[in-house]
């Protein structure tokens, strides 16, 4: 891309906010009533979370996250997001290749293991449940809100939280993908100057920091280090 | 030699009717012609082109939605209801390409389309399939112009369109850039590539290209397409904050949407802008622009103090 600098977030705008929305509108009424699965299995998690320490149980959440992924790769990615942009056809393989990830390090490898601590944990909670409302909040109508595992934003976001809460050391390589797509998303958002760009682009900046701090403090012997297994 | 005409009863009835006729349509006919589109010839050939277009970059690209498919074909609709030619797209806009042929599809596409279009890839070689991909969209039997879009590649695709053009697949060719960007690189093709069509930003804040490219489109007579004249609708909007001028009347305009197109499309260089938008009645008032007065020099240099003023 020549004269880079020239470039705004505008020049990247190849659609409406009234046109995204309802992108979100059409995607949820095709896919009803997936998006009770997608709050189910996210209260599944949450459960999950509270219950005994087991490699199963890093192995079952492991195996939602990647469902999900996979789901938004195809079902909302190649499938609608691409009718407005080329670009989404990417975000369909960059969402495959986390959802391998996932599978790979977390269910066959049985290498993620979770633990209960708060800022992950209200990460988690955010995406599940305060992120639709604000949605709904900031102009956009229920039939058009972004829930957690059927919706990227929520997606990336709820697994960021839930990659906090991993044992052992910051798992960056699995958060590669979803901060990319905090950064994608937000920026798309404010190129057309909606209310909720905010979301993404804060949440990404503050699981950065967070893991930042705790490899950090890993490295500087403040934490205990643990092994990955339950 | 032609006989010279008889004057029977059913004759001189039928011109007693014409006349009657004749007094009342003098002014539907007046009117009509106080509302005749301005056009402006394209340098190649001397075909002419109302002086606003259609854009759809942004506004059309509504994906599969058929709601705001269906509003889309309303735009186009009234679009050639007050006269419009020119319909610009590009493989880049995402879906405004089939929404554009599911317009033209919806009206019977209408005779008097000029369809613009672009080639827009990195690789000349996969050029003439995306070609094909986009007039499939277009649902029209050939581009009546086709141009490379941002000047990609166009080292590559231009051989390619003007191959297409001798054949007779494509009328015209042309070049694109937007946002000022490239100009030096614009300027040496328009200098050295037989170009119809050259595709610039310009509007009342934007005025770069009459430093250079504008001129240089007269001298080497290419048509000049003009993009963003609403800067993406941010011009509008700051505009729209402050009441019209009463002078803008002097140039027939009811609008800002008009005055702001009238600055454009009243350089000598220029062809045609094309506004994008959603809405039927916003097409209507971009249309518009398109006849009545244009404004002279003075007062050109009047809108762009007055806007920068703002």
């Amino acid at each position: 891309m020549s004269e880079w600098w020239t470039y705004t977030l505008a020049d990247i705008k190849s659609f409406s906010l009234q046109t995204y929305y309802r992108l979100f509108e059409l995607y949820n009424a095709a896919i009803w009533p997936a998006q009770i699965v997608g709050i189910g299995a996210g209260l599944a998690i949450w459960a999950l979370l509270g219950s005994r320490r087991h490699t199963w149980r890093g192995r079952a959440i492991a195996a939602i996250l990647a469902g999900f992924w996979l789901w938004v790769a195809i079902a909302f990615h190649a499938h609608r997001y691409a009718t407005l942009t080329w670009s989404a056809r990417y975000y369909a393989w960059g969402f495959g290749l986390e959802a391998a990830l996932l599978l790979w390090a977390g269910v066959v490898r049985g290498r993620l293991v979770f633990e209960r601590r708060l800022p992950g944990l209200a990460i988690f909670l955010f995406a599940l449940v305060v992120q639709p409302l604000i949605g709904l909040l900031l102009g956009r109508t229920w039939r058009q809100v972004e829930i957690f595992g059927v919706a990227p934003d929520p997606t990336a976001i709820a697994t960021l939280g839930l990659l906090l809460l991993a044992t052992g050391r910051v798992r960056w390589e699995m958060m590669v993908v979803p901060l990319f797509w905090c950064a994608i998303s937000g920026a798309t958002l404010l190129s057309m100057k909606a209310p909720d760009a905010w979301i993404p682009l804060v949440a990404a900046l503050l699981v950065v920091s967070l893991a930042a701090w705790r490899t950090l403090a890993r490295r500087r012997g403040r934490m205990p280090r643990r092994d990955n297994t339950g | 030699m032609p006989s010279p005409p008889t004057l029977n009863r059913r004759a001189l009835l039928s011109s007693l009717a014409a006349a009657g006729a004749a007094s009342v349509l003098r002014p539907l006919a007046a009117a009509a012609q106080s509302r005749t589109i301005l056009t402006r010839a394209i340098p190649s050939t001397g075909e002419r082109l109302p002086l606003v277009g259609l854009g759809s970059w942004i506004t059309f690209n509504v994906g599969d939605d058929v709601l705001a498919r269906d509003s889309c074909a309303q735009v186009i609709g009234a679009f050639f209801q007050e006269g419009g030619r020119v319909i610009d797209s590009s493989p880049m806009y995402g879906s405004s390409q089939e929404v554009i042929g599911y317009g033209l599809d919806k009206l019977g596409h209408p005779s008097q389309l000029f369809s613009a279009d672009k080639v827009w890839i990195s690789s000349g070689g996969r050029g003439p399939s995306q070609i094909e991909e986009s007039r499939r969209h277009w649902g029209v039997p050939r581009f009546d112009l086709l141009e490379v879009h941002n000047l990609m590649s166009w080292e590559e695709h231009l051989p390619t369109l003007f191959a297409m053009k001798k054949a007779g697949r494509v009328r015209y060719v042309g070049l694109t850039t937007s946002e000022g960007r490239r100009h030096d690189e614009m300027e040496k093709v328009m200098r050295s590539q037989p170009l119809d069509f050259v595709q610039v930003t310009y509007n009342v804040l934007d005025r770069q290209v009459e430093d250079r490219i504008l001129p240089l489109a007269r001298e080497r007579r290419i048509a000049v397409i003009c993009n963003r004249p609403f800067q993406q609708g941010a011009l509008i909007h700051h505009v729209a904050r402050s009441p019209l001028p009463s002078w803008a009347g002097e140039i027939d305009c009811k609008n800002w949407a008009q005055l702001l197109l009238k600055f454009i499309v009243s350089h000598p260089a220029v062809n045609c802008a094309i506004p994008a938008t959603s809405r039927a009645d916003h097409v209507r008032e971009n249309v518009g622009a398109s006849f009545g007065r244009l404004p002279d020099e003075a007062m050109r240099r009047r809108i762009v103090t007055h806007v920068q003023s703002l």
